[in-house]
């Protein structure tokens, strides 16, 4: 078994040093892999550049292995271009969704993407990275510090819950991507390490209990979806952080709560396709009728 | 773990579990064969056993049994490469038992030039996998680090002159773990390393007394 690691040990070690969360993960990270800090933010300036290639396989409109997912992300586009007014959440969200979407079907295509922190959730990270980076102007450093700051948070949940929807369900996976893209949201904005502790534990609470039912077993509904609606947590959940809004729950409570309902969810809600969405008569149906083509 | 395992790997979609932990596990199957795949059947048991073709489990097994990355966009089409090169792949569901994690695989392999070696993984998720069979020895091993591979007798020293050599070559061991079948008989061994086993210290290796066979495990 692996150590547990502590979100709030790593915030409270940054406050004491006066660094940013970005610059104390960066330094501890690259201290950990023996990796010059700037070979190390190459690495993740190379992750960014894979995922923008996502996006943009997911745009030309493509459809998935299964056939049940695809040209979403392609809807959103074109309806943002018709008028900001038309809009219920703005023009940033409104991209954040696109993206997630975008991302979310190049993967259902077999497309390239990174698992971030898996394949089925990699969307939000970056929905929420690019749409914000857009907003904001950040340069390519300032994003690939904020990758790092949600791989730090990825590995606290990793080492505490889990990453997989096996073994803890949807809040595992979209969940877990989710908190740490509100935790990158922070940094990206210029929040204080404790900010980002506190983004990561409200978007964890908003996601507790989210079961994992694919369809037919794919990674295709509500996987998609979802990675939209993770996104949108994800930003909800910085903006609060950013206000000064505090989780009452502390940080590393939250994730030792997610790995108890984890722990307490029936197997037929953890990726088994036997429970929730896909045992629902639509899903069923399309369950039989995609193992029918297989079959034959 | 490190921050690769949360942020990558760079795979093919759709699931790190099903796909990039499948082209992993094929990548450790032919390292541990030792040798080009001339044919492979493939047992595919739990989750793996019923959502392989949506997930792209098979092509993905197929693609690491050739050698490829999780990141080749060529992964969709491996069965056609497959076909071109001469390797004959074949996959049937089993069913290794309610202990096995969900997403476990064996391989029954044979090489180009006629070894055989069955070996059986999971993947555990976001694309990490563990070996737990070869050969029907128990093993636990991730292909994490570089390492090496011992069939041998189980013999006083035997050991010892395997981590003597490693240690004259600069090599550290992370891990070492060995399992024998009964008292005196055939053991194996699996040697975790820091550093890469380079060939002068394989080549030793392979002919200390006791050593019958030995592999080195390297993934890129």
């Amino acid at each position: 078994m692996e150590e547990k690691l502590s979100l709030q040990e790593w915030i409270d070690l940054a406050e004491t040093e006066n660094k940013s969360f970005g610059d104390f993960c960066i330094e501890f990270q690259a201290k950990e892999l023996e990796m010059d800090k700037r070979v190390l933010l190459e690495r993740m300036e190379e992750m960014l550049h894979v995922m923008e290639q996502s996006v943009v396989i997911g745009l030309t409109g493509i459809t998935s292995m299964g056939g049940l997912v695809g040209g979403n992300g392609k809807k959103i586009e074109t309806y943002r271009a018709e008028s900001a007014a038309k809009s219920v959440v703005g023009s940033v969200m409104s991209k954040a969704i696109m993206i997630a979407l975008a991302v979310g079907e190049a993967n259902a295509s077999m497309g390239r993407i990174v698992a971030a922190p898996t394949a089925g959730a990699s969307g939000t990270l970056p929905a929420v990275l690019f749409s914000l980076s857009e907003a904001r102007g950040s340069s390519m450093d300032e994003l690939g510090k904020a990758l790092i700051v949600a791989g730090a948070i990825g590995m606290v949940i990793a080492s505490r819950a889990s990453l997989s929807g096996a073994a803890g369900g949807c809040q595992a996976e979209c969940g877990s991507a989710a908190a740490m893209a509100a935790g990158a949201a922070v940094e990206l904005y210029g929040g204080s390490p404790e900010q980002v502790g506190q983004a990561v534990a409200i978007t964890l609470k908003n996601m507790l209990g989210l079961v994992c039912d694919p369809v037919a077993g794919l990674v295709e509904v509500p996987c998609v979806k979802r990675n939209a609606g993770a996104a949108a947590q994800a930003m909800v959940a910085a903006e609060m952080a950013l206000a000064g809004i505090c989780s009452v729950i502390p940080v590393d409570e939250v994730i030792d709560a997610m790995a108890a309902v984890g722990n307490a969810m029936s197997c037929t809600l953890k990726e088994t396709a036997q429970g929730g969405l896909a045992v629902s008569p639509t899903g069923i149906l399309l369950a039989n009728k995609l193992f029918a083509k297989v079959e034959s | 773990m490190n921050i690769f395992d949360v942020i990558g790997p760079v795979m093919i979609g759709p699931s790190s579990s099903h796909t990039a932990g499948a082209v992993r596990l094929g990548n450790l199957a032919l390292a541990i064969l030792g040798e080009g795949v001339k044919e492979a059947v493939i047992g595919l048991h739990g989750s793996f056993a019923q959502t392989y073709r949506g997930h792209g489990t098979d092509l993905a097994l197929s693609a690491g049994l050739q050698g490829w990355a999780t990141d080749d966009s060529r992964i969709p089409k491996s069965f056609d490469s497959a076909k071109e090169a001469e390797i004959e792949i074949s996959f049937t569901t089993i069913n290794l038992g309610d202990l096995s994690h969900p997403n476990s695989v064996r391989f029954w392999m044979t090489g180009v030039n006629g070894n055989k070696c069955t070996v059986t993984g999971a993947s555990i998720g976001g694309g990490r996998v563990v070996v737990t069979n070869i050969d029907d020895f128990p093993v636990e091993f991730s292909g994490d680090f570089p390492a090496i591979l011992t069939m041998h007798r189980d013999r006083p020293g035997a050991i010892a002159l395997v981590t003597s050599i490693l240690s004259t070559q600069g090599v550290n061991v992370a891990q070492m773990k060995v399992f024998r079948k009964q008292k005196g008989g055939l053991a194996a061994m699996i040697v975790e390393t820091d550093q890469p086993i380079d060939d002068a210290a394989f080549e030793v290796i392979g002919k200390l007394p006791h050593i019958q066979s030995v592999r080195r495990i390297q993934l890129v």
